[in-house]
């Protein structure tokens, strides 16, 4: 027996959201994009697995994980800031109760990875690493440390702005996402090439806005960051089984 | 209906990837020895047919299995999960049994996406949309090799010669 039952489905990213996987400023994806064209799976072509996904965080993500500015002997060295902002689908709305995870550098542009070789120091009261889930609202809320920015050997005197970076699930393998967000008016932007490989258009989305409603007085910056994936597909499906 | 938001733009996960995503206990999306345990390995490699260091391999399922393993030195991945359920596509046409994968590393600036089909499913997999949308001498490359009892190995080729089928979805 069949059941109808109507399956949400996700609209594809418009063409100048997301940066060409052949970036050449960018050097390392010089061997790592595909030649060739990806194959084209129409909405219609997916399937529960790929239109639903694991829920995963649960009893596992506690509320200190949110915090890392709170080391093994005392707090992370650095401006103290409040990263906050709503998990969003492109129909603006929430998504609620949701794995969002973050990681980056610490306030020397340092991160605590054995790759990381360049001569910033080291906290040994940050890890870099934290997660929460999104509330009711769709609202995720990190305490950390502004990242500084860290040399990189892609070109000459290169530089990363600083960014933290972030993972989002979303409902649907079809909405995974792992970004990066910036601060607003980073003097560094004019030769990232992994911010520059990002559609003008969209480049805004990249960057957090400071606001003052977030800051908190005599205790840490606020900045918000808000957090759109792909959204409904208004085409109907009736599923078999 | 409102304009759409502006979809927040996908970056690299970059080098450091291992601070957040590389639990180790994610990798078994069930325990080594669950009954139908399955052991999936594979190698993921660049155009220059080095291993890629700095990559992530997560597995998503029809019946919400989720794995997810940075690959080593070697480029080499592992997971533990079960087959999952034959399940059709959401416009009601039969397919094989697949696990669905998504590739993240340094050097990609989105995710790939392909999908892992088993050797077994001969007449399955000879039916399923997907797989037949692919040229016939490119379909071995989304199915897995038989790699021992209850054990498979799929590759991952970002470019070049035997580069992975990857899939826009």
């Amino acid at each position: 027996m069949s059941t109808a039952d109507t399956i949400e489905t996700f609209a594809p990213a418009p063409p100048d959201t997301h940066p060409p996987l052949d970036s050449p400023g960018y050097r390392s994806t010089h061997l790592r994009h595909p030649n060739r064209e990806p194959l084209q799976l129409d909405i219609g072509k997916l399937d529960r697995g790929e239109l639903g996904g694991p829920l995963f965080g649960e009893g596992v993500v506690t509320d200190a994980d949110a915090d890392l500015t709170i080391g093994p002997d005392g707090e992370a060295i650095g401006q103290r800031i409040i990263v906050t902002g709503r998990l969003l689908d492109a129909g603006g709305r929430p998504i609620a109760n949701s794995l969002v995870e973050l990681w980056q550098a610490n306030a020397s542009g340092r991160y605590r990875h054995v790759s990381d070789r360049w001569p910033g120091a080291l906290d040994p009261n940050f890890t870099g690493n934290g997660r929460c889930l999104t509330d009711a609202d769709g609202t995720y809320r990190f305490t950390t440390i502004r990242p500084g920015a860290y040399p990189w050997g892609n070109h000459p005197n290169a530089w990363r702005p600083a960014h933290l970076h972030f993972s989002l699930f979303g409902r649907s393998f079809t909405q995974r996402l792992v970004t990066q967000m910036f601060f607003p008016d980073d003097p560094l932007f004019f030769q990232d090439p992994i911010y520059a490989a990002v559609p003008e258009r969209s480049r805004h989305a990249l960057i957090s806005a400071y606001d003052h409603d977030t800051t908190i007085a005599e205790w840490a910056l606020g900045f918000r960051f808000d957090i759109v994936l792909r959204g409904p597909d208004r085409t109907p499906f009736e599923g078999a089984d | 209906m409102s304009e759409p938001l502006t979809l927040t733009p996908s970056q690299t996960v970059g080098p450091f990837l291992h601070i957040a995503l590389a639990d180790p206990a994610l990798r078994f999306a069930v325990v080594a020895d669950a009954p139908g345990a399955i052991h999936i390995t594979g190698t993921l490699t660049d155009g220059g047919g080095s291993p890629v260091p700095d990559g992530l391999i997560e597995t998503w399922q029809a019946d919400g299995l989720f794995a997810r393993c940075p690959t080593d030195d070697d480029g080499r991945y592992e997971i533990f999960t079960r087959k999952p359920p034959a399940v059709p596509t959401v416009d009601g046409t039969p397919q094989a049994p697949h696990v669905s994968v998504s590739v993240f590393a340094r050097g990609l600036l989105d995710r790939v996406v392909t999908r892992i089909y088993f050797p077994e499913d001969a007449a399955a997999n000879e039916a399923d949309p997907t797989l037949s949308a692919v040229p016939d001498e490119r379909r071995h490359l989304l199915v897995a090799a038989a790699d021992g009892p209850a054990a498979y190995r799929f590759d991952v080729r970002l470019q070049g010669d035997g580069e992975s089928v990857f899939l826009a979805i």
